[in-house]
């Protein structure tokens, strides 16, 4: 025990380790919140399709060499997303038919890309860190962390403004087009809201882990509370809590960062459903 | 000038033309039925009035104060998902949503009309339930709070009844009479001719001929008797 308080003070000792696990948490807190309103218009994969486009993008950038990806990494995934929730409307292609073909498209043609360009020496370890996120959140770099810290206040800002926004488009989309409310644009928002988690959770977690962080939260706390706002503040709390449970146990055991901190949600969401069960019965 | 004027309107999507030539106004206070058979074309003129889709062809014009946005509207089928957490009080204060207060939160007077409401239409004590975990005719009377939050002057329903039992759609008609009698013009779809022409001032017959009048000419019409002859007939 007293092993552990030496490493963890010792680690917290270094500035670089405190901001890290402030991103970490701020990323969480993000990306829990829009969860609900993904869960609800059954676009609970849509975090992994953008992630997957994302990855292309990160592709791509190294092919080119691009100083920093996120210039290239961030637009074209908000693009992805806008397209992704228009065609939810009026579907051609069925939303979710839609993400699977534009997610594994991208994976592929990113993977291909790195296999056939990438002048790294390590590819695999590379691929790897993407598709699963940084193996210790400590190899974030400077700059990613600023701006995530940066891109997280905002997506938490334009939530709290845009709430009751949110809820009466995600809640009744017709009624709230009849009485004037300019739905398209909050569904812009939303895409645009939902491809900057993606981004800013890659780091995180990587690519193959970000519907977890997005949707677990959120789906936990819809066992146990029955109002939109008390499971929204619930769902951000738990995230905030389990991914930061999940980067401490991932400094002091050594374990990947993200696969730790979705094995945190995975365990909370058994709580919770337990809880919810219990609650139902009495 | 009227609430509202529509004028040979054209309704239907793309291909498919379902209502040719459709003209009538509703006035202040007035409680006009909409009737006719199933997939007629009712939902789709609420629709219309509502711009959730745009008129094939016509005009409909907006009168005596009335704003677009300032119809209460009482869906047919609200498709809410099954799992949606969401309580009373936040759906009937998303009434609030077109209040052009300029604000993105609910101010007191809007939280203080949401609470009015609900305890006119006998829901205040389920402020805090959860709406899936209603039954229907509490659903019916939440939707209805919310829409009365979007308006004072035009409420729009659609077969607001459908799925009630007897005592409940009583109930329910009683409301909106009463809410009639304050001065709110209603335009109901309803499939139920007996309650229509007991309640309607007016009555708009959408088929193949098209009737529009009071409730006093649609008795006198060759359609009137028709369909209400029908109806007797058919509980017979
Ligand atoms: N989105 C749509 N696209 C194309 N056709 C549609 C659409 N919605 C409805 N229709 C068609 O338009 C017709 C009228 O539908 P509508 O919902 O207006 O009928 P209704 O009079 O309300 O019937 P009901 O009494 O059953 O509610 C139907 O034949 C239906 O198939
Ligand atoms: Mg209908």
């Amino acid at each position: 025990m007293t092993e552990w308080m030496d490493k963890l003070t010792l680690y917290f000792s270094y500035p670089f380790v405190r901001y890290a696990c402030i991103v970490g948490v701020l990323i969480a807190l993000c990306s829990s919140l829009l969860g609900v309103t993904l869960v609800l218009k059954r676009f609970s994969f849509i975090g992994d399709g953008l992630s997957h486009v994302a990855f292309g993008a990160i592709a791509v950038a190294s092919v080119v060499n691009l100083s920093n990806d996120m210039a290239l990494v961030l637009p074209v995934t908000i693009v992805c997303a806008v397209l992704l929730l228009r065609t939810g409307q009026n579907a051609k292609i069925k939303g979710d038919a839609a993400i699977a073909m534009i997610s594994v498209g991208s994976l592929a043609i990113g993977y291909l890309l790195m296999n056939l360009f990438s002048t790294s020496s390590n590819l695999s370890g590379d691929v790897c860190s993407t598709l699963f996120g940084s193996t210790s959140i400590l190899t974030l770099t400077r700059t990613e962390v600023w701006l995530s810290a940066v891109l997280s206040v905002i997506v938490v800002a334009a939530f709290v403004v845009f709430y009751h926004k949110i809820f009466a488009v995600t809640f009744d989309e017709n009624f709230a087009r009849a009485v004037g409310t300019k739905v398209n644009v909050y569904n812009l928002l939303i895409a645009v809201i939902v491809a900057v988690i993606i981004v800013l959770a890659m780091n995180l977690v990587g690519s193959l882990l970000i519907s977890a962080l997005v949707i677990f939260p959120a789906l936990s706390a819809m066992r146990v509370f029955k109002s939109f706002l008390s499971v929204t503040v619930c769902s951000a709390a738990l995230s905030v809590f389990c991914a930061f449970i999940g980067i401490l146990i991932s400094i002091l055991a050594g374990t990947p960062v993200g696969s730790t901190i979705v094995a945190i949600d995975l365990a909370a969401f058994f709580v919770f459903a337990w809880i919810g069960r219990m609650g139902g019965r009495a | 000038m009227a609430q509202l004027l529509c004028k040979n309107l054209m309704l239907g999507y793309e291909n498919n033309i379902l209502v040719r030539d459709l003209s009538f106004e509703v006035n202040q206070g007035d409680y006009l039925c909409i009737v006719g058979e199933n997939g007629s074309g009712k939902s789709t003129l609420m629709r219309t009035i509502l711009r959730l889709q745009p008129p094939m062809g016509g005009e409909i014009a907006f009168g005596d104060g009335m704003r677009p946005n300032e119809i209460g509207y009482l869906p047919q089928q609200t498709v809410v998902q099954k799992d949606f957490p969401a309580s009373v009080r936040e759906i009937v204060l998303s009434g609030c949503q077109g209040h052009s207060s300029g604000s993105f939160f609910y101010s007191k007077e809007e939280k203080q009309l949401a609470a009015e409401h609900m305890e006119r239409l006998g829901i205040a004590e389920l402020s805090g339930r959860c709406y899936r975990e209603l039954s229907g005719g509490q659903q019916q009377r939440v939707l209805l709070a919310r829409a009365l939050c979007a308006t004072g002057k035009l409420l729009l329903l659609d077969e607001p009844v459908s799925g009630l039992d007897p005592k409940v759609t009583m109930e329910m008609y009683h409301l909106i009479k009463g809410l009639n009698d304050q001065g709110i013009s209603i335009i109901m779809i309803s499939h139920d001719i007996q309650a229509a022409v007991k309640y309607a001032s007016h009555i708009l017959h959408i088929d193949a001929d098209i009737f529009y009048g009071t409730k006093k000419q649609y008795l006198a019409s060759p359609v009137g008797k028709r369909y209400i002859g029908e109806e007797g007939g058919e509980e017979k």
